[in-house]
């Protein structure tokens, strides 16, 4: 839990650091797990209950790992019109059980969709073909 | 060598734009890294001597060094129809600066509004504000001088600036745009906000989807720190929940607790952050007062229409030929935008509906194309601009599907403190999910309309409140889509 600590460290113990301690641990770890949010509360005066109704309240934020490469495809409505939701079928086809395929509301691509993100990385104008790739590729 | 100018603006590079920069580079040329002009059907846009080709892939590259592209090539991009047409006083950069050379910035007449707002003084600068009748661009249009007056005048002496960059509605981009492409304009907009109501720090706000922006804002802040002095600017990070751009849950959410929606009153511009007095304001707003501040009230006030003074960045998104970013004055008509501006579909299909403002937003016949881009005449016909982000649909939209993601997507968001949201949202979607599938349409769509009711009226914020207009605007001009014939939904 070292990196646990230098986390905490480097935000400060006021109750609004919360959420940039909660993406860091969730980038360096995968998720939230009940042991660390014991650490935040402590670290930051809070009761569990607290930290855990936030973690919980956030869609960024998960309890449980999950070690699947992930990929990111935009379902709102700019995308539906431009077919997201064919080429969701599609991209679940592909993923199987090995790659997570999550939803996101919007990317801000709204006039090139579909789009996806990968990481950081974002993609536009997909088809079953380049999401494929994509899927492939991780 | 030449030099070539490619666009760093996510778009850009979710298009392409970084694998084409790096093969410019490749065979010895200068690669120039600006702002996105914001013709995004042509991204990734080369532009060479202010010539521009487009949508440009790796292997074309040869062809347009050898000029031999003519099939992309453009023109002059200035001249284009697209960019010639528009009024762009907000996006007066996009597409010529690099977004966070300070140079750049300052050649191009940046930092101008915070120098005058300096020597005006606090009220001043509130006035002027004022004057130019300028309103909030994150979807209320609230008058933003009486906003910062509050603030102003109000007791304490701390203080707080808040950007609400929070951009969740579908079809929306041009915060992304500021943030991305013109990030010191947003910064001094603060500045001055900050000034002229006695505020010391502010917060960004942006949502975690948008990795880019935050990236250039946090470098932009680190740049022009000392020129924003003694102002402090601090970029914040969503964390994946729409209602947080609501702005009581935006400040729940900085200070680090669930984002739930909070009961006004108390007004953020007397209780805000930390309990302070505090303005939120949306980036496009922020964005606009440089302008002010530099050109004077009235040369903002002297574009737009009846109280709708000023310039619109007008975002023309989903199945549309041309789309992009539109900053035009308030007053132009929905169908000018959608079928001259944005050239009709994408697929080449008839237009069936278009959105506009967002999940929150209502569909629109193209019966309706006549009515024009102003916060009233859209409350007129049951709409609302919102955010000014515009998608379009072809006739293959099925708007009972439209209708009921309103309700899924409510549903999903959804901060669950007022129970007709919480629970509305999802009985609602039930019901559709029997009318789609056939059941007994007329009592099913009849419960749905009682369910928007009080969803309208017993909601504490406008996600519950608002998730009537897409649903229902549905219903109102597409019966046809939901088992009914057309005279029955006139009522
Ligand atoms: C569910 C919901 C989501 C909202 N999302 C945003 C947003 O992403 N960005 C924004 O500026 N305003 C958003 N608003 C509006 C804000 O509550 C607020 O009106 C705005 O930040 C005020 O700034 P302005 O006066 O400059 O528009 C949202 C409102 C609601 C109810
Ligand atoms: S309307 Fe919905 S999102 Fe808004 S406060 Fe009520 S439960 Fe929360
Ligand atoms: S709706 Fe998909 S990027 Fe905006």
């Amino acid at each position: 839990m070292a990196e646990l600590n230098e986390i905490l460290r480097a935000h400060g113990s006021r109750q609004d650091a919360l959420l940039p301690i909660l993406h860091d641990v969730q980038a360096a770890f995968g998720h939230v797990s009940e042991v660390t949010i014991r650490e935040i509360a402590l670290h930051l005066n809070l009761s569990r209950a607290e930290v855990s109704g936030v973690v919980s309240f956030y869609h960024d934020y998960h309890r449980t790992p999950d070690p699947r490469p992930a990929i990111k495809l935009c379902r709102a409505e700019s995308c539906q019109s431009r077919g997201s939701e064919a080429l969701a079928i599609a991209a679940e086809k592909v993923a199987g059980a090995r790659v997570r395929v999550e939803t996101v509301y919007c990317l801000g691509l709204c006039s090139v969709g579909p789009n996806a993100m990968i990481g950081h990385e974002v993609h536009a104008r997909l088809d079953n073909g380049k999401v494929a790739a994509l899927i492939g590729a991780l | 060598m030449m030099q070539i100018r490619i666009s760093d603006d996510a778009l850009a590079i979710a298009c392409g734009a970084n694998l084409l920069a790096r093969a410019f580079a490749e065979r010895g040329h200068e690669v120039v890294r600006t702002s996105s002009w914001g013709m995004h059907w042509l991204e990734p846009l080369v532009e060479i001597d202010g010539i521009g080709y487009g949508p440009v892939e790796a292997a074309h590259v040869d062809a347009i060094l050898g000029g031999t592209a003519d099939a992309l090539c453009i023109g002059r991009i200035a001249d284009h129809p697209f960019i010639a047409s528009q009024t762009r006083l907000t996006f007066a950069r996009a597409g010529m600066t690099r977004p966070t050379s300070l140079d750049d910035y300052a050649a191009t007449g940046g930092w101008a509004g915070l120098e005058r707002a300096r020597a005006l003084g606090a009220e001043a600068v509130v006035a002027e504000v004022t004057a130019s009748g300028l309103r909030g661009r994150g979807g209320a249009g609230f008058p933003a001088g009486i906003k910062w007056n509050t603030v102003r005048v109000a007791p304490g002496s701390e203080k707080y600036i808040v950007c609400n960059a929070d951009e969740g509605d579908s079809g929306t981009f041009a915060d992304r745009m500021v943030m991305e492409g013109d990030p010191f304009m947003l910064i001094e907009g603060m500045a001055i906000a900050g000034l002229a109501v006695g505020a010391g720090k502010g917060f960004i706000y942006i949502r975690s989807e948008y990795p880019h922006a935050i990236a250039k804002m946090q470098a932009a802040v680190q740049l022009s720190s000392a020129i924003v002095a003694p102002f402090e600017v601090e970029v914040r990070v969503g964390a994946g929940a729409y209602v947080c751009g609501e702005e009581t849950s935006l400040l729940n959410s900085l200070e680090g607790r669930r984002g739930e929606v909070r009961a006004k009153p108390p007004l953020p511009a007397h209780e805000g952050l930390f309990g302070c007095p505090t303005v939120i304001n949306n980036v496009l707003t922020l964005a606009a007062v440089p302008f002010v501040l530099s050109q004077g009230a009235q040369a903002y006030a002297d574009y737009g229409m009846g109280r709708s003074r000023g310039t619109m960045p007008v975002q023309i998104a989903g199945n549309v030929k041309h789309g992009g970013l539109y900053e035009t004055a308030f007053g132009i008509t929905l169908g000018e935008i959608v079928e001259k501006i944005g050239g009709g579909t994408a697929s080449g299909r008839p237009i069936r509906a278009v959105q506009v403002g967002g999940p929150l937003g209502a569909y629109f016949p193209p019966a309706l194309f006549d009515t024009p881009f102003d916060y009233e005449a859209f409350t007129a016909v049951d709409g609302l601009i919102g955010h000014g982000g515009i998608t379009v649909f072809d006739d293959s939209a099925d708007m009972a599907k439209q209708a009921r993601f309103a309700f899924e997507f409510c549903a999903a968001e959804s901060c669950g403190k007022c129970t007709p949201c919480r629970i509305g949202s999802v009985r609602g979607r039930e019901t559709l999910d029997k009318v789609i599938a056939g059941e007994a349409s007329e009592a099913n769509l009849q419960l749905v309309a009682d369910l928007c009711e009080t969803m309208k009226f017993g909601s504490l914020c406008a996600l519950g409140g608002f998730t009537p207009y897409p649903v229902m605007s549905a219903i109102t001009h597409f019966p046809e889509d939901f088992g009914l014939r057309m005279a029955e939904a006139a009522e």
